[in-house]
C-alpha cells in the first residue's frame, strides 16, 4: 500500500468514525484529502477504499439521516468498531503471549500477531517475555489456509487427494465441516459430495489448490457435529483383540517388551514373550523392524505376513 | 535456567498492515498514558524510524470539510509518546474472525497441552479459563467461527513424568532420564539439566542439556521410561542454546548419512512422517525421498519396516546391511530369500 493510499484510507476512518451522522460521497469527497478531481475517478477509488475497510474488518453503514435526504450516505458505527474493554491480569496476560506464539510457524501466525496488536492497543501487557517454561507450536500445511477459510464461509471446494496406497490422486468434493489438528497433523472433516457419506481427509495428501466451488453461506453444518470425533473415529486403533506368541532374542526387542503381557527366559539366548495387537498389518511391519531379533511363533497369518516384509525388503 | 531465543514480535503480515498498525498505536500510547518510543517500536515490531513516520502520519491528518481540522494531536519530544488529542481514534479497532480465532484455538489447545503437561497456568480453573472467557467476551460474534478448529494433543505420554519434570524445571533440579532410542532399540540412561517443555507436532518433549551428550537434547516424553528428580541443582552451561523449535526441531548435521529410498504409494508416508531434504514423484504414486540421519541402524529398521514398499538405493553399506538382516531374519524362519545362505534349513512351502 502506497503512503498516500494509506493516508487517505487513514483520513477515511477517522472522518467516519468521527460523524455522528451519515455522509454522503459528496461531502466525503470534501472532507478527505486525496481524491482525484474527476468524480467518476473519485467514485471508483472509494469503492475500492470502502472494500479495503471491510476486509479489514471495519464496520462501514450505509444510511440516511431521515426521509428527506435523498442521497445515501456512510458512517462508521462506534459501538461496532471499538473492542470491548479487556482487562488481563499478569498470568492472563501471559497466558495470552504464549497462546499468539503458538501460530509462529503455520498459516494464522499473521492473523495472532494483528489480534496481539489490538489487545496491547486495549492496554494489555503481553509482553514476549513471559516464560510460562513450556512452548507449544503448530504446524503449518499448505491446505490449511484455503480450508480454514471454507470452514469459516461455509464454502464447498474440490481438491485433488492421493488416499493412501493410491496410485493417482482423485478429485473430491467436499462440504467442510472444520479442521482438526490430531496428534500434531491437520485433518479437514465434512461432507463429500460426491460419496453422498462423511469423510475425513488428511491435509498433508492433498495435491495442488483447494478451489471454492460455492458461494458463502451455501454449507450447512448439521446441529450436534464434533469434527473432533469424526477425526479421532477416523484415526482410532483397532482394540487389541489378539496375542502374538514371540521369540525375542535376549537383551533386545526392547520396543516390544515394554507392551508384554508375558516376558519369560526360554533358553538358547532367547525369551518368550507375548504382546497383545489389533493391527494385525501395522504390528507385523512393526515386528519386521526388528530383523532377527524377533520370531514369531503364533498366529500364522502374522507369521507369514512378517515373512512377507521380510522378503520384500530382500527383494 | 535459559530461556527460548528473543524473536522480534511476528509482523502483520496483510497488505494493509501499516493502515492497522496506525489504527492500533493512538489507543495503545492513550491506554498507557505516557511510553516510550523504542518501547513502543518493540510492541509494535517496526524500527524508532518507521515508529517516528507513523506518529507524523497520525499528526498530518486533516480533514478539510466543513471545516478544516486536525484531529490528532501528539507529540514524542525527549523520546516519550503523549497523544493530547484523538477524538474517535481513542480506543482499537475489534478483533476480526481470523485474529479472534487464532487466539482462541490457540488458548484452547493451551488447555489441551495443560491436560497433558501440568503446567501452573494452564490447568483448569487458571489464568487459561479466565483468559479464554474474557476474549470471547471481547471478539463476540467474532469468537463463532473458532469453534469449527480444534487441536487435540497426544496423550500417550504419562503424566507422571511430565509431572516430575515440571517439579524439576520449578526447582531447577537435575534429573535422571531412562529414555527409549526405538532407532537403536535400546533403554538408555542419563542425566540431563531440563530446559524448558515443548509441544511440537503433537507430541510433548522436554529440551535440556544432556550431561551424557555435553549437549542440547530433546527428549520426548512417551519415550521417557523413568524420571528421577535428583537431589542436585541444574547446570545448564552458558552455552547451550535453546533449540530454535521455529525452524523445526531437527536439523541435519553435514556429517549425516544422505539416505535415498524409492518408496510404493503404501510407502509414501514415509515423507509424511520425516522431513525429507528432497521428495521426487516417480509417476504412478511412487516417490524417491532423501533423508539425513546420522543413524543407519534407524535406516535398516525403516527399510524392514517397509518392506517390499520401500527400496534402500544408497549408501551402498546401508543397502547391505538391510539385504544382511532381512536374510538372517528370514533364515530363521526356515525360509529363505532368493538364492537364500547355503545350509539353511529349507522349509516345504
Amino acid at each position: 500500500m502506497s503512503k498516500r493510499k494509506t493516508e487517505r484510507l487513514l483520513s477515511l476512518v477517522v472522518c467516519l468514525l468521527s460523524s455522528q451522522r451519515y455522509l454522503t460521497a459528496t461531502q466525503i469527497r470534501a472532507a478527505v484529502p486525496g481524491y482525484p478531481d474527476s468524480f467518476d475517478a473519485f467514485k471508483r477509488m472509494f469503492e475500492r477504499d470502502k472494500e479495503e475497510l471491510r476486509e479489514l474488518g471495519i464496520p462501514l453503514d450505509m444510511g440516511s439521516n431521515g426521509p428527506l435526504d435523498e442521497e445515501l450516505g456512510y458512517r462508521i458505527p462506534r459501538q461496532r468498531y471499538v473492542l470491548p474493554d479487556i482487562r488481563l491480569e499478569s498470568d492472563e496476560a501471559a497466558v495470552l503471549a504464549l497462546a499468539a506464539r503458538v501460530w509462529r510457524r503455520a498459516e494464522l501466525a499473521g492473523a495472532a500477531a494483528g489480534a496481539l496488536l489490538k489487545l496491547r492497543a486495549a492496554g494489555v501487557e503481553a509482553e514476549e517475555t513471559s516464560q510460562p517454561g513450556i512452548e507449544p507450536r503448530l504446524t503449518g500445511e499448505a491446505a490449511f489456509g484455503p480450508l480454514w477459510e471454507a470452514v469459516r464461509d461455509r464454502r464447498p471446494v474440490t481438491f485433488a487427494y492421493r488416499a493412501f496406497g493410491r496410485s493417482e490422486p482423485q478429485q473430491r468434493r467436499l462440504e467442510p465441516w472444520g479442521v482438526v489438528n490430531r496428534h500434531g497433523r491437520w485433518y479437514v472433516a465434512g461432507h463429500d459430495q460426491a460419496r453422498d457419506a462423511v469423510r475425513v481427509f488428511r491435509l498433508s495428501r492433498i495435491e495442488g489448490q483447494v478451489e471454492f466451488s460455492g458461494p458463502r453461506g451455501a454449507v450447512k453444518v448439521p446441529d450436534g457435529t464434533d469434527v473432533r470425533e469424526l477425526v479421532a473415529e477416523w484415526d482410532s486403533q483397532p482394540a487389541e483383540q489378539q496375542t502374538a506368541a514371540l521369540k525375542i532374542r535376549s537383551g533386545t526387542g526392547f520396543g516390544l517388551r515394554r507392551r508384554a503381557v508375558r516376558d519369560q527366559p526360554g533358553g538358547d539366548g532367547w525369551d518368550l514373550v507375548d504382546v497383545r495387537f489389533g493391527d494385525a498389518a501395522w504390528f507385523a511391519e512393526h515386528i519386521a523392524s526388528f530383523g532377527a531379533d524377533v520370531i514369531v511363533t503364533e498366529p500364522a497369518d502374522l507369521r507369514d505376513a512378517v515373512i512377507t516384509r521380510l522378503k520384500g525388503a530382500l527383494a | 535456567m535459559t530461556g527460548p531465543p528473543a524473536h522480534p514480535p511476528a509482523r502483520v503480515s496483510t497488505s494493509s498492515d501499516r493502515l492497522q498498525r496506525l489504527l492500533a498505536l493512538v489507543p495503545y500510547v492513550i491506554s498507557r498514558k505516557v511510553v516510550g518510543l523504542s518501547e513502543t517500536a518493540a510492541a509494535f515490531g517496526v524500527s524508532e524510524r518507521e515508529l517516528v513516520d507513523d506518529l507524523n502520519m497520525l499528526w498530518c491528518v486533516e480533514l478539510r470539510a466543513p471545516d478544516p481540522y486536525c484531529p490528532i494531536d501528539l507529540s514524542y519530544e525527549g523520546g516519550e509518546i503523549v497523544v493530547s488529542q484523538a477524538e474517535s481514534m481513542d480506543r482499537p479497532l475489534r478483533l476480526g474472525v481470523d485474529e479472534a480465532s487464532a487466539l482462541l484455538v490457540a488458548l484452547r489447545m493451551l488447555a489441551e497441552v495443560g491436560q497433558v503437561a501440568p503446567v501452573p497456568g494452564l490447568a483448569e480453573g487458571s489464568a487459561l479459563s479466565r483468559t479464554i472467557a474474557k476474549l470471547e467476551a471481547a471478539a463476540g460474534e467474532a469468537a463463532a467461527p473458532s469453534a469449527q478448529v480444534a487441536v487435540q494433543v497426544d496423550r500417550h505420554a504419562e503424566r507422571s513424568v511430565a509431572a516430575q519434570l515440571r517439579e524439576a524445571l520449578a526447582a531447577g533440579r537435575r534429573v535422571h532420564l531412562s529414555y527409549y532410542v526405538p532407532g537403536r532399540d535400546e533403554a538408555t540412561e542419563r542425566d540431563v539439566d531440563p530446559m524448558r517443555l515443548l509441544v511440537v507436532e503433537g507430541r510433548t518433549y522436554v529440551e535440556g542439556w544432556c550431561r551424557r551428550a555435553e549437549g542440547v537434547r530433546v527428549f520426548r516424553l512417551d519415550r521417557v521410561l523413568a524420571v528421577k528428580v535428583l537431589k542436585v541443582a541444574a547446570e545448564v552451561p552458558r552455552e547451550a542454546e535453546p533449540v530454535d523449535i521455529d525452524s523445526g526441531l531437527f536439523r541435519p548435521s553435514p556429517t549425516d548419512l544422505r539416505v535415498v529410498i524409492e518408496l510404493s504409494p503404501y510407502g509414501r508416508w514415509v515423507a509424511e512422517y520425516y522431513p525429507c531434504e528432497e521428495v521426487t514423484e516417480l509417476g504412478e504414486g511412487r516417490l524417491r525421498v532423501i533423508l539425513r540421519t546420522p543413524d543407519s541402524e534407524w535406516v535398516r529398521r525403516l527399510a524392514l519396516r517397509l518392506g517390499e514398499d520401500g527400496r534402500v538405493v544408497g549408501p551402498a553399506e546401508v543397502v547391505a546391511d538391510v539385504r544382511r538382516e532381512a536374510g538372517a531374519a528370514l533364515a530363521q524362519y526356515g525360509t529363505a530369500g532368493p538364492g537364500g545362505p547355503p545350509g539353511s534349513p529349507g522349509k516345504v512351502s
